[in-house]
């Protein structure tokens, strides 16, 4: 009955690129990708004079900076955290504070809050990350409240609700005027820029490849020598210290002041929501995210009370039609309103439609 | 004297514990039903309490009329919600359902400010203000109101489970739900009751509750925020674990505000929630080994 | 003889009140191809879960190459050199079939998160290197034209090919293959069989649990049965072809074709 099993190999062009050069072309099209959008970005303020956009435009690259460490917890290694705002709250407050109590000069100081919050990113995540699901989404919204109470009522350090002034950064002896916007914004978007090819590294190596294994499945990846709880660990404190160093940047940047509210529960879901709207597990669905939320954020400001209502309806509807980011929404929007299209045809000519 | 003050910190925790206590009975409600965590189910605390004061003072409606008034919408609310955002979205993921609901909960909250505006308002105490005294420590009668709602709505839940088709339909659903529809139940119905009764569970703490400590647009997040440590504690999805666990959670908290720290008391239910997830994340009632 | 390169003694587990696996012994010889059989509820992929590290024992040691496996966690267990692969394939299904079988190649790499983001210490060239080396493996499997496809999109067949090749290329010395031929069809089954015979040509010790009785017998070296987590028997295929005992096993719980 055997037959021999010599599965004729297609005849393959020998020339033709095998999977393994494709995959290598696909890293350097996305370094270039990188290099372009960089390039656009230090562009901008040619076109982009007014100071507030470019206001908004610093404060996007900051949220991309922390949506870009959440999304490697997240998207990568698939666990949730709904307490990022307090790794970015620590990084800033502890900046602030070894700077404007402690005369730290704002280098060090960075360093300084970014060894913290590492570290207390480490303490935390080493007992949390072995929660699953709503488990560990529940300790780490824990983590962040807990975060927002000590930083409006330990007042003797924070300066509690009423906020505290923190001193500027100096770059290169050139101390960043707190009215030129525009260099808090190259300053900003520079880190952005260094974070994101770390970033793109990291998830096209091993180690990476490690995370979207146990992210699918922790089982095979332990079979094959993954250790998956260090590896769970290790994403959380990386992606603490992203937030830990765009806290910082925040609490040098030309508002030169900190206070809980920007680091409290409802950044967390902002971040949260950068992360899972712009597209979990890519380079650039944190780029569309922070964009998009940061936009409609700035966008319904004016709007007073108004504004929570459309931003609360907002997060229902996109997420409800685009459970998969905007990108692949955009396409489910499209089959729905051909869908409702039909139906509604379908009830003109009387027909019963149930689903 | 310590000893009372201690009694005195106890009594008011069992007060604030009992409105955790029904929270996280909706908490669990919807859980069991749908596996999805209702971050707006603060929001119908805070709905019930404020359609309450409005009506009262808008309309001039009896109390008692108010409040079923409140218990009426806030339930239709909670069906809205299934229908408009839960059912379109029964298959996502975790992370989305949760930004869903609390999108749910962020709008009902802005709505909620712009109908009322922002200030606080506050209901009559039910039946007086004379306190009465325990064992030396005072209560208001307010706080019975509260005790006894979570009391008869725990009595109440009990028998729905226990002794009605309906109640037993939704059980089977939550043990098992395909095996449910097999039998006949319809899902999508018991899953609307489900946000029914925990949106009229979550309207009847903010009713009794607003007596007590005013109540505010934005009061919804917090406790419901609470009432969900409250669930934790107790055993996600166990109705009497959470009414267990909002009790205890209500008087450590109490405890700890009184005795530690008042400055550091809204961290005391998380401190608890990282706790019980790290320790027994099933909680005190739960299954084992549900959370690993 | 030499030393065996696995000896498991004693091995037992109980669920609740249910033993699953009982007093269980055995050896896995150097370059040996062995079976696991016996009727379902038999207790082999709990006895598999206990040498991987997946369940904990109640009791019992199984000692591989002077290390030993009870209750080590899984991911040590596999850097001691034992793959392992799964009854219903676990895939890493959004990635393509290439990194499937480059995060295989793992336990060779050294490259951590710290390195890997700066690009420091070699990690391009490792990077390099993993990536045709998994190549390498794929065209070795025959499966070369799947590279580049989702492992989400693969049917039955290929997914269990892919599976394999992902824990050849931790370049295993032990890799014990729980239901290698379920859901394969005829064709498939036997190109299982030859697989599993390169495998141990390669100088990979195989140790399988599988239900195929006519893929059982005929690759196998020896056989271990089992009923209800018990020792049955144990021999050639020909002694367990033979074995009363056996055969009475089976035509109790089920029947043999």
């Amino acid at each position: 009955m055997k037959e021999p099993s010599t599965e004729p190999q297609q005849d393959v062009d020998p020339t033709a690129p095998n999977e393994a050069e494709r995959q290598a072309r696909r890293r350097r099209a996305e370094k270039v990708q990188i290099l372009l959008f960089f390039a656009g970005m230090a562009l901008l303020p040619l076109v982009v004079t007014n100071s507030y956009y470019i206001h908004v435009f610093t404060f996007i690259g900051l949220n991309l900076i922390v949506a870009t460490g959440l999304n490697l917890l997240m998207g990568y290694a698939g666990q949730v955290s709904l307490g990022h705002a307090a790794f970015y709250g620590m990084g800033a407050y502890a900046s602030g504070i070894l700077t404007a109590k402690y005369g730290w000069n704002a280098w060090p100081a960075m360093g300084g809050a970014l060894v913290l919050t590492s570290a207390v990113a480490w303490v935390i995540g080493k007992p949390t990350l072995r929660l699953k699901g709503h488990y560990l989404a529940m300790a780490t919204l824990g983590v962040g409240i807990i975060a927002t109470v000590v930083m409006r009522q330990w007042v003797s350090m924070t300066g509690g609700p009423a906020g505290m002034q923190t001193p500027g950064i100096t770059f290169f002896g050139h101390e960043l005027e707190s009215h030129m916007d525009v260099h808090y914004f190259y300053f900003v978007w520079a880190w952005v820029g260094v974070l994101m090819v770390l970033f793109a590294n990291l998830v096209a190596s091993r180690p990476g490849r490690g995370l979207r294994a146990l992210h699918d499945s922790e089982l095979a990846a332990q079979v094959l020598g993954i250790d998956t709880a260090a590896f769970k660990v290790r994403a959380f404190v990386i992606s603490a210290a992203y937030a830990s160093i765009a806290g910082s940047l925040y609490a040098h940047s030309s508002m030169r002041f900190l206070s809980p509210t920007p680091f409290d529960f409802h950044t967390s879901i902002a971040l949260l929501v950068m992360v899972v709207l712009g597209g979990q597990g890519t380079l650039w669905g944190p780029v569309l995210g922070a964009v998009t939320v940061t936009f409609i954020q700035e966008a319904l400001r004016p709007w007073a009370q108004y504004d929570i209502v459309v931003y609360g309806l907002l997060l229902m509807v996109l997420m409800i039609f685009m459970p998969g980011g905007l990108s692949r929404g955009l396409s489910t929007l499209w089959q729905w309103t051909a869908g409702v299209a039909r139906r509604i045809r379908g009830r003109g000519r009387g027909g019963e439609d149930r689903e | 004297m310590m000893d009372v003050q201690i009694w005195q910190f106890f009594l008011s925790g069992l007060t604030t514990g009992g409105t955790y206590a029904l929270i996280a009975l909706g908490f669990s409600l919807v859980y069991n039903a749908t596996g999805v965590i209702n971050f707006a189910q603060g929001e119908f605390v805070m709905l019930g309490g404020m359609i309450t004061a409005a009506s009262m003072s808008a309309w001039g409606l009896p109390l008692w009329l108010a409040a079923l008034m409140a218990i009426a919408i806030t339930t239709l609310v909670g069906l809205a919600l299934d229908r408009a955002a839960i059912r379109p979205a029964r298959n996502a993921s975790i992370v989305v359902l949760i930004i869903i609901t609390l999108g749910a909960s962020i709008f009902m909250k802005g709505l909620a400010s712009i109908i009322w505006g922002p200030d606080e308002r506050s209901l009559p105490a039910f039946s007086g203000e004379a306190p009465i005294s325990v064992l030396g420590a005072t209560i208001t009668p307010q706080s019975l109101w509260v005790l006894g709602a979570t009391l008869v709505t725990a009595v109440a839940m009990w028998i729905i489970f226990e002794y009605t088709i309906v109640g037993k339909a939704m059980r089977a659903c939550a043990i098992n739900p395909h095996a449910a529809q097999l039998c006949g139940i319809q899902l999508s119905r018991m899953v609307s009751w489900s946000f029914g009764l925990a949106a009229a569970i979550g309207a009847i703490a903010g009713i009794v509750l607003a007596p007590i400590t005013m109540t505010q647009y934005d009061v919804g997040m917090m406790l419901g925020l609470k009432g969900f440590c409250a669930a934790i504690l107790g055993g996600l999805g166990n109705g009497l674990g959470g009414i267990l666990g909002g009790l205890i959670l209500g008087v450590l908290e109490a405890l700890g505000a009184g005795l530690v720290s008042s400055q550091y008391k809204d961290a005391i239910a998380f401190i608890v929630l990282i706790a019980v997830l790290l320790i027994r994340p099933s909680g005190l009632l739960g299954r084992e080994g549900v959370a690993e | 003889m030499s030393e065996p390169l696995l000896r498991v003694s004693g091995l037992t587990k109980t669920f609740g009140g249910l033993t699953a696996v009982n007093d269980v012994g055995f050896e896995v010889r150097e370059d040996q191809i062995k079976a696991l059989i016996g009727p379902n509820g038999a207790g082999k992929t709990t006895i598999f879960n206990l040498l991987t590290g997946v369940l904990q024992a109640d009791s019992g040691t199984a000692q591989f190459r002077g290390n030993e496996l009870v209750n080590s966690p899984t991911h040590r267990i596999a850097s001691l050199g034992i793959g392992r692969t799964f009854q219903t394939s676990l895939l890493f299904d959004q990635m393509t079939v290439l990194e499937n079988v480059m995060v295989g190649h793992h336990l060779r790499g050294r490259a951590n998160m710290i390195t890997a983001s700066l690009r420091i210490f070699g990690v391009s060239a490792e990077e390099r290197e993993y990536r045709e080396l998994a190549m390498a493996v794929l065209e070795l499997a025959g499966l070369a034209d799947l590279a580049g496809r989702s492992a989400a999109e693969l049917p039955i067949g290929q997914r269990r090919l892919v599976e394999v090749a992902r824990a050849l290329a931790a370049q295993p010395k032990l890799l014990m293959m729980d239901e290698p031929a379920a859901g394969l069809n005829m064709r498939e089954t036997d190109e299982m069989g030859e697989l599993i015979q390169r495998i141990r040509a390669e100088g990979v010790t195989v140790l399988l649990v599988e239900h195929d009785m006519s893929l059982v017998m005929n690759i196998s070296d020896e056989i271990l049965v089992l009923d209800r987590g018990q020792f049955l028997a144990e021999g050639s295929p020909e002694q367990i072809r033979d074995d009363e005992r056996v055969l009475a096993a089976y035509l109790g719980a089920e029947a043999v074709d």
